[in-house]
């Protein structure tokens, strides 16, 4: 059994499957934005409160400030720079809730914003599209992440109007 | 707001693991969740010489269910045992207390067994292993032993646990029959720790009268405890039980502190108000299950 | 016609980049630069006494230990007394580094520089400091008291005694048919934004330049402070405010310590140095405000209408006054708010106390203003039983008497004069949004739940877009782009979307041939900052003059090319073209192109400027007077500030046993005169009322009394999540200002302002006793209630007298 203050890890990152070599205590977060040079995902508190640090570990979001890199070895994280689809022609194409928060106003500074658009991204993934999404629904997407400048009105407004299309691109 | 330097080993196996733990001694810490203990290092308030990740130890992951309880693993993360509906139908405490764990992106990560270990008295899953009569099983090189959560606690953020161990499970006894429970409480933002939260259970007689009622609280104490309150509203019928009468009760029996949220006198109260709601929500509970019998 | 975009909810232009994770923030830029750490004193009054850093030496990656021997020249004299005021007689600022005393927990001791944080943080937390300590004084009360001293010599703790008047107080108040007195507190928050403050700096030895990033709120003074306490010349600094992840007032230029301190290092070792504060550095040493005891007297006749009012402030400025006394200037002066106040005495009292600076946080001293304002309202109201709504309504200066001149002088040293506002108009729009009137239905209703409801309003009046000056400048390339830029800075207000707008509709140019660019002294050396919700009002203006500028050059020059009038010409669509007379145009780009005569064709484009194309022998390329490019500096300076105002009401509904109080309505009207995009000004008021409720009901920075911050994290010190904030509905009035060209006001702190007040009178009408102190949680609110010394509203006890609850 190897106890080490140095690990290399494989993490599939947005899809890319990257290597580094970290020393053991090096935060998730820290890892993402200096090791694999990704710096849209922030980190607003290091303590797990304010949620902008969030990615997505095999799906599910997570606090990058509260993983360290090692763990996740063998396993695929989103940030934000992964929501967009590649649209097969040199470009991309935005996730429904990177548009939706263009259009409904929901970002001011964008600090906080990628780790909200992460967590929304996989929380609308999760459900089926076709139900009504309900106020509740959008409370829990919302409800863990700090923003200090829209006081969140028009995040909870582009939540349901990300849902609403991809309710129409499900039809 | 960085950690400072350790060592790291994620073995494949309990035994490998108590071996690392063994290894590396005094400063050795288990990882499993990591939420709590992540913060701790960040802020240089906890400086273990070598965390022992026992997230790639297979067969820590599984809730299981049997008609006398619930047997959560030490890798089972919140999310996964708020969604187990076999749980929460044997002892719904579980998926009652673990919708109030701080939010979903913790829950995702952090492990109902790791929150216990940690043995903070602002953490809900104390409170339900107390309320439950559960106990905790612990891997050490000698064996695995169990341990009553009445053994368990021993102060704030502090076990009984000594030694290289690995807390393996957390057994949560069943529901007993013709018993209703409920959860709540008072934060002061959705998801932070509580300023008070109450657990509760009450277990009616065949005539839907009182038989037993306990509860238990959550960041009153500086370690988990159960109270019973059974004699405010014993033999009572559970329409007309004077809840009133318990929370009056429960008031009496806490030893809250003051903090910067909350001063010791409003937790008295919250442990009072808190008692007689969960109470009677328990109570119809408990009161249907007789009706349908 | 697409480019007439004034007014517009056009969609943000900066959110393309902010969406994708390809913001640049301060701490994206850099990813090899050395890091800084500091080690911060634990006390909160201490004499440093030795400083070992012999253990940190063995740390692998450690680069460099800088400690107060460590400054030379201006670098080791005091920060500076950025804004000085003959009233704050005893101004008192720190050093970069902690010289023999330190006066708060936090403050900077040793600076370490290693090969990145974690290795900053190990050496840092290698170095031993040893203390003596020293009495400390946290609170304004006990700074009053002055038993001990934050500063051996101010031993009364006092930095300033500002004091206006408008008359003779006290024989008005004597002769006043009635007068009341009261005492109330507010308690101290925070910016809090949700980036913390950062440096960057980059030292080119060869060049003998330095380029600093830094997320600031005004880039153009930080260069030039680091020029003076470096020793640079000016024009070998250049500083950037790259993305900026908020400043609600926090990054404001003092400077910050460590804005010198990294670019110290940076030229002393050669190499990229970065310091990004984490969130317990922004809690002990980044400024927090707010904290204030205020002192009120009040004469009034028996119909609710005042005489005199006399505030005595006592104001916590912690343990240094580097922003000078802005912010008891500003409560000062801005408490009179929307009334008639026939006479008005106050005297703020600006008192050290060992605890994190004060410096302006939205709506700098204007929440506290507010408060002391509206809740003498309230309480006029309620010692004659009036409704709260009318007693204002009798003292609300009136539509017809602007510009109102209030006899007092601003921050600005600029007297407060309202340039415009409907004050009733608001009251009328307020009472319709909240339902005022049907208040006592909502009460009844309330108490057949078991809940204690009860609603409450405030007004305000904000000065907004101070001067001196701010500048913009446009510039048409031949290319067809349009280059715009300005000094201030921007933290997420929108201006690069709210500034093209302006652009292309003063110019007629489609708004995606516009850029901007804010806050970087390559491309705009002059300029303020970012504060006091001026941006809009200065650089909005400055840019719309800038622009005014090139399309006058460019009909000139279009008309020449012609053959017409100017006066003839118009711009639409990027097109110069003769009114009415399809075809006959010149695309603006040419014009631009025709602007700069050229040797060399270096380009298509450029071929039709090379100089052999001029037809006309008798004139030079470029006449007389004129200047190659077709591009306009402007400046704008306003003669004072312009006044926005509003009037915000809440409606809360409290759980008599748990004591937990719910906000079921919040209720805005706001004026900021024209609105270049109602988009954006909503969202500031969304994000200025968020702000004002965790000010009301969750934020606090609670020192104990040995002066350590109690809740220093995101766990403890409460900023609302979403689930705390209260859907909120927003109507708008709109008197433009006079004082500028395009008669806006400023929008920024608005949202914030009444928050204190408006909650306080409405938890106050709900629960029947007084609210003295603010913020207000449930467990204080219990005290309150069950404490045989709180005092009952005559409200209540009128309610109770009719049989209803509280």
């Amino acid at each position: 059994m190897s106890v080490d203050t140095d690990r290399t890890i494989t993490v599939t990152v947005n899809g890319v499957p990257r290597e580094a070599t970290v020393p053991v205590r090096r935060l998730l977060s820290d890892a993402l934005r200096h090791d694999l040079g990704l710096t849209g995902t922030h980190v607003g508190c290091e303590h797990g409160v304010c949620g902008a640090c969030t990615v997505l570990v095999d799906g599910d979001p997570v606090r990058s400030c509260l993983m360290l890199a090692v763990q996740v070895d063998g396993h695929a994280v989103t940030t934000v720079e992964g929501l967009a689809r590649d649209d097969h022609r040199g470009g991309q194409v935005l996730h429904p809730v990177q548009e939706a928060f263009r259009e409904c106003h929901a970002l001011q500074c964008g600090f906080c914003t990628p780790g909200f658009l992460t967590t929304i991204a996989a929380g609308l993934e999760k459900r089926d599209p076709a139900a009504e999404l309900t106020d509740e629904e959008v409370d829990d997407m919302v409800g863990g992440n700090l923003c200090r400048c829209t006081g969140y009105a028009n995040i909870k407004k582009a939540v349901h109007h990300a849902a609403a299309a991809m309710k129409d691109d499900a039809r | 707001m960085k950690p400072a330097p350790f060592r790291y080993a994620d073995p494949g196996t309990l035994d490998e693991a108590l071996a690392v733990l063994s290894a590396e001694g005094e400063g050795a810490k288990v990882l499993a969740g990591g939420q709590s203990l992540l913060p701790l290092l960040s802020m240089r308030l906890a400086a273990p010489t070598t965390l022992v990740d026992i997230n790639r130890v297979p067969g820590l992951d599984s809730v299981e269910v049997t008609g006398n309880g619930v047997t959560v693993g030490a890798l089972v993360r919140h999310t996964a045992l708020l969604a187990d509906d076999a749980a929460a139908r044997v002892q719904p405490l579980l998926a009652r207390a673990t919708a109030n764990v701080a939010h979903p992106a913790i829950r995702n990560r952090g492990t109902t067994v790791g929150s216990i270990a940690h043995a903070d008295p602002s953490g809900e899953m104390t409170s339900v292993l107390a309320l439950t009569d559960g106990a905790v099983t612990v891997a050490t090189p000698s064996g695995p032993r169990t341990v009553e959560w009445r053994d368990l606690f021993v102060g704030p953020l502090e076990t009984s646990l000594h030694g290289p161990a690995v807390v393996t499970s957390a057994f949560f006894p069943a529901l007993p029959d013709r018993s209703g429970t409920a959860f709540a409480e008072v934060a002061r933002r959705k998801g932070d720790y509580a300023v008070c939260g109450a657990g509760v259970v009450v277990t009616l007689d065949e005539d839907r009268r009182i038989a037993r009622v306990r509860a238990s609280y959550v960041s009153v104490g500086l370690t988990p405890e159960v109270h019973d309150l059974t004699e405010a509203v014993a033999g009572k019928p559970v329409d007309s039980a004077d809840w009133a009468a318990a929370g009056a009760l429960a008031r009496t029996l806490v030893d809250p502190d003051t903090d910067i949220h909350a001063s010791a006198d409003y937790r008295r109260l919250l442990v009072g108000v808190l008692t007689e709601r969960t109470l009677a929500e328990a109570a119809a509970e408990a009161a249907a299950k007789v009706t349908g019998e | 016609m697409t480019t007439k975009l004034f007014g517009e909810p056009v969609r943000r232009r900066e959110d393309a980049r902010l969406i994708i994770g390809k913001g640049r923030y301060l701490d994206d830029i850099g990813s090899n630069a050395l890091a800084a750490a500091f080690v911060r004193s634990p006390h909160a009054h201490a004499r440093i006494t030795g400083i070992d850093v012999e253990a940190a030496l063995d740390v692998e990656g450690l680069v460099a230990i800088y400690t107060y021997d460590d400054l030379t020249g201006p670098m080791a004299e005091p920060l500076p007394v950025l804004i000085p005021h003959p009233q704050l007689t005893q101004p008192r600022t720190g050093h970069a580094l902690a010289r023999d005393v330190v006066r708060h927990v936090g403050e900077a001791i040793v600076m370490v520089v290693a090969t990145d944080r974690y290795v900053a943080e190990d050496a840092a937390e290698r170095i031993v400091v040893t203390y003596e300590e020293l009495p400390v004084v946290v609170g304004v009360d006990a700074a009053h008291e002055a038993k001990a001293a934050v500063h051996p010599d101010v031993p009364d703790n006092v930095a300033a005694r500002h004091r206006q008047e408008t008359g003779d107080v006290e024989p008005v108040l004597a002769a006043s048919p009635r007068t009341l007195s009261f005492t109330q507190y507010i308690e101290r928050s925070a910016s809090m934004p949700m980036e913390g403050r950062g440096v960057h700096a980059k030292w080119d030895t060869d060049d003998r330049s330095l380029r600093v990033y830094t997320s600031t709120q005004a880039s153009t003074s930080v260069r030039a402070a680091i020029a003076a306490k470096l020793d640079l010349s000016l024009d070998k600094v250049e500083v950037i405010a790259p993305d900026v992840g908020g400043g609600f007032g926090v990054k404001i230029v003092h400077p910050w310590p460590e804005e010198l301190l990294v670019p110290m290092a940076a030229i002393a070792l050669g190499a990229e140095v970065k310091w990004a504060e984490d969130r317990r550095e922004h809690f002990i040493s980044s400024a927090h405000e707010r904290q204030q005891r205020q002192d009120i007297t009040v004469g009034y006749d028996d119909e609710g209408r005042i005489t005199a009012l006399d505030v005595h402030v006592l104001h916590d400025n912690g343990a240094y006054t580097p922003y000078g006394i802005i912010v008891p200037i500003i409560t000062a002066t801005q408490l009179v708010g929307p009334y008639v106040i026939p006479v008005y005495r106050v005297q703020v009292d600006s008192v050290y106390t060992n605890t994190v600076i004060v410096t302006p946080y939205r709506g700098a001293g204007r929440p506290q203003a507010c408060y002391a304002m509206e809740r003498t309202m309230d309480r006029i109201a309620d010692e004659l039983g009036l409704d709260r709504a009318v007693v204002r309504e009798r003292n609300l200066i009136q539509p017809d008497q602007f510009p109102y001149d209030h006899q007092l002088t601003f921050q600005d040293g600029r007297p407060v004069i309202y340039d415009s506002g409907d004050y009733p108009g608001l009251m009328v729009k307020l009472k319709e949004l909240v339902g005022w009137d049907e208040a006592e239905a909502l009460r009844s209703e309330a108490a057949a739940r078991g809940k204690h409801l009860g609603i409450g309003m405030a007004l305000y009046v904000e000065g907004t877009g101070p001067g001196p000056y701010e500048g913009g400048h446009v510039q048409v390339l031949g290319s067809g782009k349009v280059l715009v830029s300005t000094g201030l800075t921007s933290q997420g207000q929108g201006h690069e979307t709210a500034f093209a707008q302006i652009v292309a509709s003063e110019l007629g140019v489609p708004i995606e041939d516009i850029e901007v660019t804010t806050g970087d002294t390559r491309r705009f050396g002059y300029a303020v900052g970012t504060f006091a919700s001026r941006a809009a009002v200065m650089s909005g203006n400055a840019i719309a003059l800038a622009a005014r500028g090139v399309r006058e050059k460019a009909l000139r020059i279009a008309a020449d090319v012609l053959e017409v009038d100017a006066s003839d010409l118009e711009i639409d669509e990027g097109l110069v073209q003769v009114k009415g007379t399809p075809g006959a145009s010149i695309p603006l780009r040419t014009v631009a192109v025709l602007s700069n005569p050229l040797r060399y064709a270096f380009d298509e484009a450029a071929k039709q400027a090379t100089q052999f194309t001029t037809h006309d022998d008798s004139k030079p390329p470029v006449a007389e007077g004129d200047a190659p490019g077709l591009e306009h500096r402007d400046y704008y300076s306003p003669l004072r500030s312009t006044f926005a105002s509003g009037a915000h009401a809440a409606i809360v509904e409290i759980d008599p046993a748990t004591w937990e109080i719910d906000i079921v309505k919040y209720a805005v009207v706001h004026d900021c005169g024209n609105v270049v995009n109602p988009m954006i000004v909503e969202g500031q008021v969304h994000g200025g009322v968020a702000q004002g409720v965790g000010g009301a009901l969750y934020e606090r920075m609670v020192y104990d009394k040995d002066g350590q911050l109690q809740n220093a994290s995101y766990m403890d010190f409460l900023m609302p999540y979403s689930s705390e904030v209260p859907d909120v509905v927003i109507d708008h009035q709109q008197t433009p200002s006079p004082l500028n060209p395009l008669g806006i006001k400023g929008a920024g702190e608005a949202g914030v302002i009444p928050g204190t007040a408006a909650i306080a009178s409405a938890i106050e009408d709900a629960v029947g006793r007084r609210i003295a102190a603010m913020p207000i949680s449930p467990t204080e609110l219990y005290d309150l209630v069950r404490s045989p010394d709180s005092e009952r509203t005559a409200a209540s006890s009128r309610r109770a007298e009719n049989g209803v609850l509280a």
